[in-house]
């Protein structure tokens, strides 16, 4: 018998601080495989979001940085613009790539840069206590919208992707998500043909991941990965956005 | 090493500097009055091939500085008042992961949108640290063009030595106008920097590194609060750095820096040719205060006056009080809004004082 | 035939695994494991009793076996499963 599957050598061995059945520790493994599957750990430099996984850099066995709330694309900016050789990637959840980060990841998108975005999507601030996202749903009920978000007082569900995909220097937009392993290894193959962009000096390249929060969606795990199938992806559609 | 002597303003001699320093990244967005500077890298940086970004904002700018600086390279940004205030974040980021880089504030009349002239109305924010926590930056005050291109190479040194911000405190006058300079031709090779091994490169052949300034373990934010703080008090035992002039014998001693100091010094001309003992300290570095000088004065000397002088409504002045600990009076004149002191107004204050 | 292995003190009991597998084959732990959180169990072999209450295989009274699919590793969010074909 030979082992088929097992923890990627860029993902450290040991318990994360992650809710169970949170995303994070899923897509965490994914680009671990994908660094391990490209060769690239060595030249791997990521930078961190601020959220809950903002100790991202704990869990990976490759260089990192952390980032102020939200300016992660402008650190990454730099770093790739001074070491084009290294593959640079930021990890960012919705507040800090659609809310605080929303110029610093506009304008790095519009620059063309060429960089890789993980976009952690799972419509609410889980670090702070479950707050309203920009990406949280009409009727969601959240720590600041505890009757539900309404349009009229807080607006509508902001489609970044969809936004960014309009600009010049996007090269690839895709939006997956964690619903079920199969939509874990298309997440997977989205996530590779990030990196291998990059490599491959093609552009700004991001994947938005659907991901679960249990928590503070207030359901089990599966019921969690059941809402992102049911409900979520009617407002955020599956697929190649550019 | 060929030199030459040019005429240029003070944004672009403060630029020079850093490049001849060994900056080989900037990132800054404009703003009056100092976008001679930034003019000036876009087309200077890519000359001895590093990298210009005008950012989309300063607080953007200062982030790309970050993470320049993570990756080793000698980082810089510019600004004036209120696009400083949007780097405190990013500064007391720096301060906290422990990377250099060096921030060029040139000063203009606040609070808020305020003028587009002169004022020292930052040095509480840069002395004080603007930003949340407990950190300083070392802060550098050049008074002339040529000693604003000089200044460069200490802090960027400085700032890799200690692994601590820089702030280079000018204002809008010293900014705008020109000066000879005297420049040196020759690149001098940025490999002479000091090592760091901390940076990130990319981990072949060494273990993972992580630049931050989070520690949620217990104790871990304490360790290194602790460690910034010893750095702190070796940066002030050996870093202070002052000019001082006509000590000996002086009744009233000015104490001004940058432009504010110049201005003085014209008033001190004219007060010695007519038999005035007045004296001048002008510190270079505000942080660290040069505490030492003003100890030995006072312990030496307990029959003069202090009289501040800044283009502000007494910020360096609290320094000068905290360390004179009144042992000698210590008087202010001081103007700001985009106003001026002027020589006769020193001259005449100072008469007062006499 | 191939069968998987649990680290069973990582596991933070987010059963997953359990609601993905084909074969009905882990089934909650009867014990708390270092975490103090129920964790998960592997057969090989089972003959089910409907206590799984896994969607995909339509439960059946007859024996299943693990297919080293890697479903269950690949939805695992704490890396907890190792799969041997």
């Amino acid at each position: 018998m030979k082992k088929i599957f097992s923890r990627p050598k860029a993902l450290r061995n040991q318990s994360t601080h992650y809710c169970p059945g949170c995303g994070h520790g899923i897509v965490h493994r994914l680009i671990a495989e994908v660094v391990d599957e490209l060769g690239i750990r060595e030249k791997v430099i990521a930078i961190a979001p601020v959220g809950c996984a903002v100790i991202a850099y704990d869990y990976w066995d490759f260089d990192c940085s952390e980032a102020a709330h939200g300016r992660a694309l402008a650190v990454a900016t730099a770093i790739k613009r001074l070491r084009p050789e290294n593959i640079v990637f930021t990890y960012q959840g919705d507040g800090d790539l659609a809310a605080i980060g929303t110029n610093e990841t506009i304008h790095a998108a519009n620059r063309g840069e060429n960089l890789t975005v993980i976009f952690i999507n799972n419509a609410v601030y889980g670090m702070t206590g479950g707050q309203m996202a920009p990406t949280t749903l009409l009727g969601q009920k959240t720590a600041t919208t505890p009757k539900g978000r309404e349009a009229q007082v807080q607006g509508w569900p902001l489609k970044i992707s969809e936004m960014l995909a309009q600009l010049a220097g996007v090269k690839y937009i895709e939006r997956t998500s964690l619903y079920s392993p199969q939509e874990v290894l298309k997440t997977k193959r989205a996530i590779k043909q990030a990196f291998q962009n990059q490599i491959d000096n093609m552009g700004f390249s991001l994947v938005e991941v659907l991901s679960p929060c249990p928590i503070y969606w207030e359901m089990s795990p599966k019921e969690a990965l059941d809402w992102i199938r049911e409900v979520m992806t009617k407002e955020f559609p599956l697929g190649r956005i550019k | 090493m060929m030199s030459k002597k040019i005429l240029i303003t003070g944004n672009e001699a403060v630029a020079e500097g850093a490049i001849q320093a060994g900056c080989r990244f900037y990132a800054g967005y404009p703003i009056t009055p100092q976008n001679e500077l930034i003019g000036y890298m876009a087309g200077r940086m890519p000359e001895v091939g590093g990298i210009f970004i005008q950012a989309e904002a300063e607080l953007a700018a200062i982030n790309m500085v970050f993470g320049a600086s993570a990756v080793g390279v000698r980082a810089m940004t510019s600004s004036s008042s209120p696009g400083i205030s949007l780097k405190q974040e990013g500064i007391s980021y720096l301060a906290g992961a422990e990377l250099p880089a060096v921030i060029v504030n040139v000063m203009r009349g606040g609070p808020g949108l305020g003028n587009i002239w002169p004022a020292q109305s930052d040095y509480f924010q840069a002395t004080r640290s603007g930003g949340h926590g407990d950190y300083h930056s070392l802060v550098l005050a050049p008074a002339s063009v040529q000693e604003s291109y000089d200044i460069m190479q200490l802090a960027f040194d400085l700032a890799d030595q200690y692994r601590i911000p820089a702030i280079i405190l000018i204002d809008g006058m010293l900014g705008q106008m020109m000066e000879p300079l005297v420049i040196k031709s020759q690149i001098p090779n940025p490999k002479s920097q000091i090592k760091k091994p901390w940076a990130l490169t990319g981990c072949r052949g060494r273990k993972p590194n992580i630049v931050k300034s989070f520690f949620m373990q217990q104790g871990g934010l304490e360790k290194l609060n602790l460690a910034l703080q010893k750095k702190y008090r070796l940066i002030q035992q050996k870093e202070q750095r002052w000019e001082e002039m006509f000590l000996d014998e002086a009744k009233v001693v000015l104490v001004a820096y940058g432009t504010m100091a110049r201005i003085a010094k014209a008033a001190i001309k004219q007060l010695r040719a007519k038999g005035k003992k007045i004296g001048l300290i002008r510190p270079i570095a505000l942080w660290p205060f040069p505490t030492n000088i003003f100890r030995r004065l006072t312990t030496a000397h307990k029959q003069l006056k202090f009289l501040v002088i800044e283009m502000s409504y007494g910020q360096m002045l609290e320094d000068v009080k905290l360390v004179v600990n009144g042992r000698c009076p210590v008087e202010f004149f001081g103007r700001a809004g985009g106003g001026v002191p002027t020589e006769q107004g020193i001259i005449k204050k100072v008469k007062n004082l006499l | 035939m191939a069968k998987i292995t649990i680290d069973k003190d990582k596991c933070k009991g987010c059963f997953l695994c359990i609601s993905f597998c084909p074969k009905g084959l882990i089934k909650k732990s009867s014990q708390l494991n270092k975490l103090g959180v129920t964790s998960v169990e592997f057969s090989r072999r089972v003959i089910h009793k409907d206590e799984a209450g896994s969607p995909a295989k339509g439960g059946g009274k007859s024996d299943k076996e693990c297919l080293g699919c890697a479903l269950c590793a690949i939805i695992c969010p704490d890396c907890c499963i190792e799969v041997y074909k």
